[in-house]
């Protein structure tokens, strides 16, 4: 594939591989996504889906292969990735002793935001009337809510989501599929870490599952197929 | 990136790194109450000989300041580890090294506030005549600080990674603490026994030297140190 043409694409990897000491948790993983698409991933505990997603977002080094985001390299150009990207990683990350406010203050500080709409992100995820109250008492749905303000701050045009739905509730979850559809549709690309195919099933794109390391189904098989499979894994 | 997006990114880390123990104040209380009790401990070990308690003065205030300033150290990043923010901090596109140098600067005030109340316990304990040379000595304390601080702050970050951190930590910073912890006390102790000897200037300078190596090496270093 050319320069060029990888570009265009929002995630490209190749032969992703990486191993914890002597266990290759993944074993050469191939996957395209392109902008406009929002594909689920797939597998079973343990099957390196979330270690893909932080090899994709920086934080993990491939041992073999490489993968780009429209174009940066992840290994070579790790900062210019970082401005692509947003991330919503298993855990809020948030600080505690912070309010919500002061929590997306500092998110906006550390991206640049100088002029961020802060209380209007606070206002769309349903937090505006506890904005100023400290994260420490938030439940953990309040807590993922705030996770998507802050993803809400930076025009992310690569969403990487691991288990986005965790904790939420019906109306959360909601709010996460408009999040993630209004982000595809303006051109971006989302690539989804699922233990449940349900709550995304009415927006992916399609889905692909991990297994023993690589993509079984990189063409995308029909979404009820793969909630089959993974539930059958369950 | 420019060097106002650094700076700006340094005072976000600063700014969220104060206010969050300002308002848990557990680390700053327990942090203080150490240093505070070491010198006193060693004021009773010493007994009522004044002289006896003068001469130690410096030791005992630089270990004090070496043991709180552990403490202080591991918890500069369990704020990121108990609630799982390093990874999002690491993903903000721009310099890792903005990160330490938050952080040091959050340390240094932090144990700067540190080291101003054990010094004026150490005074009143140690019975302690302030020499006229005492810019000099607050110089020292300022250069020591500015050592032991960033190597704490950059062998924090090392050792946050591991499991075992509390244990880790005083192992991998002790030994290189050596030459600074050295210098900052047989610098405070010549001030604080009038110079005779004017032997003050070529510990100071050691220090300086010690402590612009440990300043640089730290920042070259902290991005591949901090990399998950």
């Amino acid at each position: 594939m050319s320069v060029a043409s990888r570009d265009q694409i929002a995630i490209d990897a190749v032969g992703v591989a990486r191993r914890f000491g002597a266990r290759w948790v993944l074993r050469g993983v191939d996957l395209q996504v392109r902008p406009g698409e929002m594909v689920g991933l797939l597998g079973a505990n343990g099957s390196g889906k979330s270690t893909l997603l932080r090899i994709l977002g920086t934080l993990l080094k491939p041992s073999a292969g490489g993968a780009t985001i429209y174009g940066h390299d992840v290994v070579k150009s790790p900062d210019e990735v970082r401005r692509q990207i947003g991330f919503l990683a298993h855990t809020p990350g948030l600080y505690d002793d912070l309010t919500a406010r002061e929590n997306l203050q500092f998110a906006a500080s550390m991206l640049g935001l100088e002029n961020a709409k802060l209380d209007e992100a606070l206002d769309r995820v349903g937090l505006g009337g506890v904005r100023n109250e400290r994260v420490r008492g938030f439940s953990a749905g309040m807590q993922r809510r705030l996770s998507m303000a802050r993803l809400l701050l930076r025009n992310a045009r690569v969403l990487l989501l691991d288990e986005p739905y965790s904790n939420l509730d019906v109306a959360g979850i909601s709010l996460m599929n408009e999040l993630i559809g209004e982000s595809v549709k303006g051109g971006g690309a989302a690539l989804v870490v699922l233990h449940e195919l349900a709550p995304a099933a009415a927006v992916l794109d399609r889905t692909v599952t991990i297994r023993e390391g690589r993509i079984d189904e990189p063409d995308g098989a029909a979404l009820d197929a793969a909630n089959f499979a993974v539930a059958g894994e369950g | 990136m420019s060097a106002h997006e650094d700076w700006r990114r340094v005072r976000a880390i600063v700014w969220k790194d104060l206010t969050t123990e300002g308002r848990s104040k557990a680390g700053f209380n327990s942090v203080a109450a150490l240093g505070v009790t070491i010198l006193v401990l060693f004021g009773f070990a010493l007994g009522p000989d004044a002289q006896a308690l003068r001469d130690a003065a410096a030791g005992a205030l630089w270990l004090a300041v070496l043991f709180a300033g552990v403490l202080a150290f591991n918890r500069s990043y369990q704020v990121e580890l108990e609630s799982g923010a390093l990874e999002p901090l690491l993903l903000y596109p721009g310099a890792r090294w903005t990160i330490f140098v938050g952080k040091l600067f959050a340390n240094l005030i932090f144990v700067g506030l540190m080291l101003v109340i054990v010094t004026l316990v150490g005074i009143v304990l140690f019975q302690v005549t302030i020499p006229p040379s005492w810019p000099k000595l607050i110089a020292v304390l300022a250069l020591g600080t500015i050592g032991l601080v960033s190597l704490g702050t950059f062998y924090a970050a090392m050792a946050s990674r591991s499991r075992a951190r509390e244990v880790l930590l005083p192992l991998l910073l002790f030994p290189m603490l050596v030459p600074v912890l050295l210098a900052a006390m047989q610098a405070s102790k010549v001030l604080l026994n009038g110079d005779m000897m004017h032997e003050a200037g070529a510990w100071m300078s050691m220090l300086m030297a010690y402590d612009v190596i440990f300043v640089v090496a730290p920042l070259l270093a902290f991005e591949h140190v901090i990399e998950v």
